[in-house]
């Protein structure tokens, strides 16, 4: 009761961000957001901590029929703790970020923004919490609208204000498959909710049902071939935001993938292998695609496809499991996917939270004209570097961890499978491994290229770090980040027991033993790795003060007078790459050949850009398609009283005769 | 931990004789085989030179490469002796780690700013991004015929079960273990380390600005890498239970031959043309993927 009621003063206190004085806005945002997240907190423990199994909270609102019940199991909770730190660190970042915006955005914007930010906070955490279908829309209905509020923050820039249209329709898009799907399951069950699926499924075909979830799911969570809003929707939206929306409003998805996975008894391989490829595809695809971006904050988005595509190999490796009874894959394969959630949220945006920075500092997102900024912005490149290596799943930072659970998931039910699973999981096994040194390439040339060698441009030369406001809160991030890549097992057992509950898998204590002395000598070789680089450093440092130490310029060849425009840059990195990618990524080349009779040839310049092709197959073409269709009816709109009267009246006539003959 | 030092010890005259294959089959006389462990040693003594563009990471890097190199070591076993760490899936660890070191040796290219070691530092993370599924591939296959899945326990399995056909198996592994190992160490077909040209380069260009003590620290992990494929060669092909004294004579034939047949073929054969290296590569991941059909069918799995 005392839940509820602190939970509904929370939500109407919200509103009141209208009557705050502008300069006290921000600390208002903070105290009443620090106040829900301490509210949810207490409810995570409780139920993580195992003192209650499932929480419920009632909330006695008449206008929904006193029928609005937040129910918090494990898995809930677990999403719960993963929004609440993405939240709470973006708001710290947002104190720095929003800072140049005092002036020039009024009072008004400032108040739907912050609402907005609080708005897309709670329906988050109602959508785990809810298990009625019709309120489960509504709260995802509202998640839409406050992140589309929130993306369009920069509205004045007509084209942020078109990527944000763009954004609201394909959601609207996702929330008609998941309608269509709750409505399927209340016609045939009597009740629209959660709790009816394992009803539904037991007595209908599985795989239809789950399609039209995995649809409308797949698009907030960005699955390739529904994941053309992502690339478009991040850059646009400032970076907190972005940071929050790539790092856990796409995980939504997850979490409903998820929910609807513990109700499906049948089909489950076909499901699996479904969810399994599909993944696969987005991984590969999405860093492939990540790797030809020259803006930072969209090659940041193409990698959330990518890690997308990362969680769900697992998850359809923990259905395989399922369908096959292997208890060790399915607990292994969902934990991995399970845990890649939280550590995609912690790297993620911290990547989005530094690529925020760059733009603060040089007002681009193009990374060629960045460069050097290592130097400028010390602290900003530490930290993207940590979670470059992170999102790369390199050890000791957590991102090794998930793969890792994923990997030996694999590795472990290969031998024990028939031959058809065997093939599929080697499919997997490389396509993770592939996706593995994609990623290392990737990153490779984004913190390269951003931070590293010379500025390529005058904004890149006069870059100051950021203000201690955006960079203190990021620590946080880090500190998890770390802590998870070298203190594994305090976060995989509890994920193990979140996952066995969930699915009620068999007696895993075995498996959890066995895993337990793996990750301690994971930890202790993390540790020992940690150690042997300090203490070569050290070495090196005392070796070279015994030694001379002089300074010149960069080996040139003989030639070392070049600009800084002779460097290598994004697009050269990636030459090569482009070569054998080009079926995939259609990467055009704008430019003007020089003619023969051209003795003296003037300026040129030189352009590349790729494609995505799934935009151009799935929404452009179809699009376009449509609009055609839709000029050619508009003949009949001519604008003069009469020919409207006159359609009133066919229609009416129409309407007349059909009915005559039985027809409507 | 036996492993562990006898892949130090191989690491010593590993690199001499490379040299010295090389210098015989061109004809010369050739170093002894201990100079590029003397060249080390000169290194060592020696002062360094930092390019101005160059900064933390540059300076960082070389260590963090070494130390990589050094704990992926501690995975490899020897014989029936298990490696100094030894779990589930040590294998992932090993190539990630890897992979770590790696990174920073590629960005720490990319720090100096030049056109060449960018160049280089794209084709080291190129061409190790297309090798990694060939790794695995082969991994797979193994943990797949073994049950097993770390690299103790997949060794010490791997004749036991009795099958004779293992050994094709093995000579595949074999194979697969030379190549992967030549394209990590960036040697001939993809990668020649005396070429004079900077545009045709990749590991060498990418270290053009190193001097000094981090040079030094950059040669020793590319000598111990090579002998840490040498060991996992060495694993394949060898039955974990025979006589330790043979064992270890065994292990340092085989680091021998290994250093000899880069040494040969480094004589005898041209490097690839750039842009066929991809396809090159890729070939090893379509081998990997006939061991796998051979191992269905060794498990009964297929037919």
């Amino acid at each position: 009761m005392m839940n509820a009621v602190l939970f509904l003063i929370i939500l109407t206190l919200t509103f009141l961000v209208f009557f705050v004085p502008k300069a006290y806005k921000y600390q208002y945002t903070l105290l009443l957001l620090m106040g829900a997240i301490a509210l949810s907190s207490v409810w995570c423990f409780k139920v993580l901590s195992g003192s209650c199994q499932v929480l419920d909270i009632h909330l006695e609102l008449p206008a929904f029929g006193n029928s609005l019940i937040l129910i918090i199991d494990k898995l809930s909770a677990f999403f719960i703790v993963v929004v609440n730190i993405t939240v709470f660190v973006g708001l710290l970042y947002a104190k720095g970020y929003l800072k140049p915006y005092q002036q020039t955005k009024n009072s008004l914007s400032f108040s739907i923004h912050f609402l907005s930010y609080l708005w897309l906070y709670l329906s988050m955490i109602m959508v785990v919490m809810i298990r009625d279908g019709l309120t489960f829309l509504i709260v995802w209905e509202l998640m839409a609208l406050s992140s589309f509020l929130l993306v369009i923050f920069e509205a004045e820039d007509r084209t942020i204000l078109k990527t944000g249209i763009n954004y609201l329709i394909q959601m609207h898009v996702g929330m008609f498959f998941i309608l269509i799907a709750f409505l399927m399951v209340g016609k045939a069950t009597g009740e629209m909710s959660f709790d009816a699926l394992g009803l539904y499924f037991s007595n209908h075909s599985d795989f239809l049902l789950f399609i039209l979830f995995f649809i409308g799911f797949g698009i907030k969570a960005g699955f390739i071939p529904l994941h053309t809003w992502l690339p478009e929707a991040h850059p646009a939206a400032p970076s907190h935001v972005s940071g929050v929306m790539s790092g856990v409003m796409i995980k939504m998805g997850i979490y409903g993938i998820l929910r609807v996975l513990i109700s499906v008894q049948n089909d489950l391989l076909l499901i699996g292998i479904t969810i399994l490829v599909i993944s696969l595809m987005s991984g590969i695809l999405g860093v492939m695609m990540a790797i030809v971006q020259h803006d930072l904050k969209r090659l940041l988005a193409y990698h959330s496809i990518e890690n997308i595509g990362i969680i769900g190999i697992g998850i359809g490796l923990g259905v395989i499991g399922l369908a096959t009874n292997d208890t060790t894959l399915s607990l292994l394969g969902f934990s991995g996917g399970l845990l890649h959630v939280l550590n995609h949220s912690l790297f993620k945006s911290l990547l989005f939270f530094n690529a925020g920075s760059v733009y603060h500092a040089i007002h681009t997102r193009n990374i060629e004209q960045m460069g050097g900024l290592i130097k400028k912005m010390p602290y900003t490149a530490i930290l993207f570097l940590i979670g470059s290596l992170a999102i790369c799943g390199l050890p000791p930072f957590n991102g090794f961890i998930s793969e890792y659970l994923i990997y030996i998931g694999m590795f472990k039910s290969l031998s024990v499978t028939n031959l058809y699973q065997s093939i599929i999981i080697l499919g997997s096994i490389v396509g993770l491994s592939l996706i593995g040194g994609l990623a290392i390439f990737c990153f490779t040339k984004a913190f390269g290229i951003v931070f590293l060698g010379e500025p390529r441009s005058e904004k890149a030369k006069t870059a100051k770090e950021v203000s201690r406001d955006m960079i203190i809160p990021q620590y946080i991030t880090i500190a998890f980040i770390v802590i998870i890549g070298l203190a594994s097992v305090l976060f995989v057992k509890p994920v193990f027991n979140i996952i066995s509950q969930t699915f009620s898998l068999p007696d895993i204590t075995n498996v959890t033993n066995a895993f337990v002395s793996n990750l301690v000598q994971i930890s202790l070789l993390c540790g020992i790795f940690v150690i042997t680089v300090v203490a070569l450093l050290v070495y090196r440092h005392y070796h070279l003060k015994s030694r001379k130490v002089s300074y010149g310029p960069t080996w040139g060849c003989g030639y070392t007078a070049g600009t800084s425009k002779q460097e290598y840059t994004a697009t050269s990195y990636a030459y090569n790459y482009n070569h054998i990618a080009k079926p995939v990524l259609q990467t055009k080349k704008i430019m003007k050949d020089i003619r023969e009779d051209e003795i003296f040839p003037d300026e040129r310049t030189f352009k590349s850009h790729s494609d995505d092709i799934f935009k151009k197959l799935f929404i452009d073409k179809p699009v376009d398609w449509i609009s055609d269709l839709l000029k050619k009816i508009a003949v009949m709109q001519t604008g003069q009283i009469q020919h409207y009267i006159l359609y009133a009246f066919v229609y009416l006539l129409l309407v007349f005769l059909l009915t005559y003959f039985n027809i409507i | 931990m036996t492993g562990f030092i006898l892949i130090l010890i191989s690491a010593f005259f590993f690199p001499g004789v490379i040299l010295r294959a090389k210098s015989i089959a061109s004809g010369r006389k050739g170093p002894g085989i201990f100079q590029p462990v003397k060249e080390i040693g000169v290194l060592l003594r020696k002062g360094s030179v930092f390019s101005n563009a160059t900064g933390v990471i540059f300076q960082i890097a070389p260590a963090i490469s070494l130390a990589s190199v050094i704990c992926a070591m501690a995975v490899i076993p020897f014989a029936n002796q298990n490696a100094l760490i030894s779990f589930e899936g040590d294998f992932v660890f090993f190539s990630y780690l890897l992979a770590f070191g790696k990174f920073f040796a590629i960005i720490a290219a990319l720090d100096t700013g030049s056109s060449f070691e960018g160049m280089g530092a794209n084709r080291e993370a190129f061409f190790s991004m297309l090798v990694e599924p060939a790794f695995f591939i082969l991994l797979a296959t193994f943990a797949m015929f073994t049950g097993c899945t770390s690299f103790s326990d997949i060794f010490s399995h791997f004749f036991v079960t009795g099958n004779h056909y293992v050994l094709i198996y093995s000579i595949i592994g074999f194979y697969l273990f030379i190549q992967i190992a030549m394209i990590e160490n960036s040697r001939l077909p993809v990668d020649d380390p005396k070429t004079h040209l900077e545009l045709t380069m990749i590991h060498e260009v990418m270290i053009l600005d190193n001097s000094g003590f981090d040079k030094a620290l950059i040669h020793m992990g590319s000598y111990l890498k090579f002998s840490i494929y040498g060991a996992l060669m060495y694993n394949v092909i060898v039955p974990a239970g025979w006589n330790v004294f043979l064992q270890v004579s065994l292990f340092m034939a085989v680091q021998i031959i290994f250093a000899m047949i880069i040494g040969l073929i480094e004589s005898f054969r041209a490097r690839n043309k750039m842009n066929l290296n991809p396809k090159f590569i890729l070939t090893l991941s379509s081998i990997g993927l006939i061991a796998f059909l051979i191992i269905l069918i060794l498990t009964d799995k297929l037919i």
